[in-house]
């Protein structure tokens, strides 16, 4: 007959695996997926097998305190890699579905009495004149290519965009031999010199980073931004603007280089937790996040969501919610567990530095200036600036409806990498995404579905 | 002062809009979203005549037929008269198939069981047999809504056809008895008349001014596929139980299949129809049927992959006609809307009637099917 877990956590990042790690160690029976081959989600993507450890620590803080996390969860919980979730439902209990394998994708469906979601973030890349050419990528995917497989992402690269990731990107690209050129802040940098938490070690780390590309000689500008990328068949040079407040460009100058690493902070990924219809506030950025209690209750009784899909805020944040939850979800069916008062007093403090971070980088309106008319706003479906307007023009008023008349969202992406874009240039705050299904699935897959869950 | 306020900037709203401001008519739309937000942006766009039986809504569907081909010929927007072709499992499906078609009076083809490949060569094998509809047709809804309301401004005139949109209707102006106009939360509009065309939340709009319209969320969901290049699906296919779930009274979950492809490359699956109330939940085995039916009708599409899905909800009424009219119970409030899933083909059928009572004339057709009082106090 079919196993229901107690508790089913999707996500092996920081937050899911602590999150899993403290309800196993409260004595429940839990299972742990991930798409991924192997665990880390995107902070700690682990290295290929043979590569030297001495080179992942360099790259990864916390990565030691991970790897045992992981370990001890290995020993106790059900995991299961490789499997993507294109939906979560309640029937009964909560059924995850999952598509195990690659290529040859099947059909999986876990059952639990509870759910956490720790499914992170993904880059927020603003459209700008050139960022569809090979050679631009986010600094999201350009650190995933180094922690990956430590290729150097390319000889001379810019690093831009807004907000502290920024400079462990651009130093790990210099530690790995590349020549970087630039580090561009478009806010003012170290934007949180002289606020109250810079005693918190993000801020440490972050100026550990700036004193590493000093050393290097590695130029870090504040007010600063690439505003267009040129080449023919790929990148050969960008288009530098110093900004102003609002990030209107006051002069521009050139710089030949072969790869842009940029990004714009990070969209939360909700379409499992709005599947199951919880509720969702916005965040300090105006992306939106899975409303949660100290609990890290969502409103949805049994679901529980810990890490960046409750508000960005890094690693260690994202683990001490992930804790948080597994131990909330343990009381919940009625375990012993210790209250911990230490561990709420971390979540606070990290999550007001955090909160401090997302005011501190926000993204500011002068962007859309940098578009012209052909500028390609959806890459997908190679939608323009043009075509966006044209939908505003007719009565659309937000990113689903300029979706529906201009088709921006509607390609293989879903709208992942343009939604928030799309809807600041409807003058919005971005929405929830609403996807039935949130990962591709063949509809021979869909048919072949049986009702109720399989051993798990 | 405008002589009508249209609430609501769907296919319907849209439709009365555009027929009034060229009866000569004022008017404004309010929506409280965007243009085409509610269900004409969460459908597929069908302009079907096969799936009416004989009676006031094939009257509709056949008007709004010619007038949907006037408007795309005039105002520019996709439309495909790609015709539609139901197909039968059961020979006994078939007979009632063909017995339907012959009692509408409507143009069509029996297409028998082998000659089905010549229409859809991808079908499954063993079907029945079918029937063709050759007036059957597609548009792409939000944008024929959008562009009836914008053509409608830039053909009648300066100010004769104005939207505004994030605008919500909160209550209604009474001169006496009378409705003078609208209550928003961004002010009130007088006005000689206002048209209640807030489709699936119509019957809240109609409560705001004391009046019962029974009009509940029926709900759907679509499949929508990757890009498929070749053309491998050529017309709007559906099967016989489809008609019959059109027309059932039932609460419970009912799927049948239809399936089309759209001129940007992907392949919608349908329909599904479930009374579980405005909830957005999703529901996997409603995907998991339509999946399962699709590709039993259309095997090729085993391997091909779902990228979106998206859920509406159609606003129905207990007899599954629309409400069409003036209200004589608040005299100046006319409706336009519970046109549950055939919204989209009936609207301009259903702005061109309202147009007509709206400017004094006699409508085209006997709207008393359609009268917003028809409803017993309390069905049940």
């Amino acid at each position: 007959m079919s196993a229901v877990y107690d508790l089913a956590v999707i996500g092996a990042g920081p937050a899911g695996v602590a999150g899993a790690l403290s309800a196993c160690l409260a004595g429940l029976d839990v299972v742990l997926v991930d798409a991924a081959a192997r665990p880390g989600g995107q902070y700690f993507r682990h290295l290929p097998e043979g590569f030297g450890a001495r080179r992942q620590g360099a790259l990864h803080h916390g990565l030691d305190r991970f790897a045992r996390q992981w370990e001890a969860l290995g020993e106790r919980a059900t995991v299961l890699l490789g499997h993507r979730v294109w939906a979560v439902e309640r029937a009964g209990t909560l059924v995850v579905r999952c598509l195990e394998g690659d290529r040859e994708e099947r059909p999986r469906t876990v059952a639990a009495r509870t759910l956490l979601i720790a499914t992170g973030a993904h880059d927020r890349p603003l459209p700008f004149p050139g960022w569809d050419l090979p050679g631009v990528l986010t600094a999201g995917g350009a650190q995933a290519l180094l922690k990956g497989d430590l290729v150097v992402a390319g000889h001379e690269v810019v690093v831009a965009g807004t907000g502290p990731f920024l400079l462990p990107v651009a130093a790990g690209l210099a530690e790995a031999g590349a020549d970087v050129l630039g580090v561009y802040e478009a806010n003012s940098r170290f934007g949180l010199a002289g606020h109250p938490l810079l005693a918190a070690s993000r801020v440490a780390e972050a100026l550990g980073y700036g004193a590493s590309l000093a050393r290097r000689r590695v130029p870090y500008r504040g007010r600063h931004a690439v505003v267009e990328a040129h080449g023919e068949d790929r990148l050969t040079h960008v288009t530098v603007a110093r900004l102003d407040a609002h990030w209107r460009p006051v002069a521009t100058r050139t710089l030949e280089c072969d790869t842009l690493a940029y990004g714009y902070g990070f969209v939360p990924q909700l379409e499992l937790p709005v599947q199951l219809g919880c509720e969702t506030r916005h965040g300090l950025d105006g992306a939106p996040v899975v409303a949660v209690d100290a609990g890290m209750r969502t409103s949805v009784p049994g679901v529980y969501a810990a890490g960046e899909t409750t508000g960005v805020g890094g690693a260690a944040l994202a683990e001490a919610e992930g804790r948080v939850a597994g131990r909330a979800v343990a009381a919940d069916l009625g375990r012993r567990v210790p209250p911990l008062p230490a561990l709420s007093r971390r979540v606070d403090r990290l999550s007001a530095f955090a909160g401090a971070l997302l005011e501190a980088y926000p993204v500011r309106p002068g962007w859309q200036g940098w578009l012209r008319g052909d500028t390609l706003v959806c890459r997908c479906e190679e939608v323009p600036l043009s075509a966006v307007r044209e939908a505003l023009e007719l009565g659309a008023t937000d990113a689903r409806s300029v979706k529906l008349l201009a088709r921006p969202g509607m390609g293989w992406c879903q709208g992942r990498m343009c939604s928030h874009a799309v809807a600041w240039l409807a003058g919005e705050d971005p929405a929830p995404p609403r996807r039935p299904i949130a990962q591709p699935v063949r509809l021979g897959d869909l048919a072949a579905m049986t009702e109720s869950p399989e051993e798990g | 002062m405008p002589d009508v306020v249209v609430i609501g900037a769907g296919a319907v709203g849209a439709a009365c809009a555009y027929y009034a401001a060229r009866a000569g008519l004022d008017v404004v739309v309010v929506d409280r979203g965007p243009v085409a937000g509610g269900t004409t942006g969460a459908g597929e766009g069908n302009v079907l005549v096969s799936d009416k039986a004989p009676g006031p809504e094939l009257d509709l569907a056949l008007l709004s037929d010619g007038l949907w081909r006037d408007l795309a010929e005039h105002d520019g927007f996709e439309f495909e008269p790609k015709g539609g072709l139901v197909v039968a499992e059961t020979a006994r499906d078939l007979e009632a198939l063909t017995g339907l078609a012959a009692g509408q009076g409507v143009e069509h083809t029996a297409v028998a069981a082998r000659e089905l490949g010549e229409y859809e060569p991808h079908l499954a094998r063993g079907l029945a047999g079918g029937v063709f509809y050759p007036r059957d047709a597609q548009v792409q809804p939000m944008l024929a809504a959008a562009t009836l309301i914008r053509r409608g401004a830039e053909r009648f005139g300066r100010g004769a056809l104005m939207l505004r949109t994030g605008v919500a209707v909160t209550g209604f102006l009474r001169g006496g008895d009378r409705v003078t106009g609208v209550r928003t939360d961004h002010g009130d509009i007088l006005a000689g008349a206002v048209a209640n065309a807030a489709g699936v939340w119509g019957g809240q709009v109609a409560a705001l001014a004391g009046v019962r319209v029974p009009i509940l969320p029926r709900r759907g969901f679509v499949l929508v596929t990757e890009p498929i290049p070749e053309p491998v699906i050529r017309h709007k296919v559906y099967t016989a139980a489809y008609v019959a779930n059109v027309a059932s009274e039932s609460e419970e979950l009912e799927t049948s299949a239809v399936v089309e492809a759209t001129p940007s490359g992907p392949v919608l699956v349908g329909a599904s129809r479930e009374r579980v109330g405005f909830d957005r939940t999703t529901s996997v085995p409603v995907l998991e049927r339509l999946a399962r039916q699709a590709v039993a009708l259309f095997p090729v599409l085993a391997g091909r992959r779902v990228i979106r899905a998206y859920c509406g909800f159609r606003p129905y009424c207990p007899d599954h006609l629309p409400v069409i009219g003036a209200d004589p119970r608040a005299p100046g409030l006319h409706h336009a809307c519970g046109h549950e899933g055939a919204g989209i083909g009936l609207a301009p059928a259903t702005g061109h009637l309202l147009a007509q009572v709206l400017a004094g004339l006699t409508p085209d057709l006997d709207l008393r099917p359609f009268r917003p009082d028809r409803f017993k106090e309390e069905r049940r």
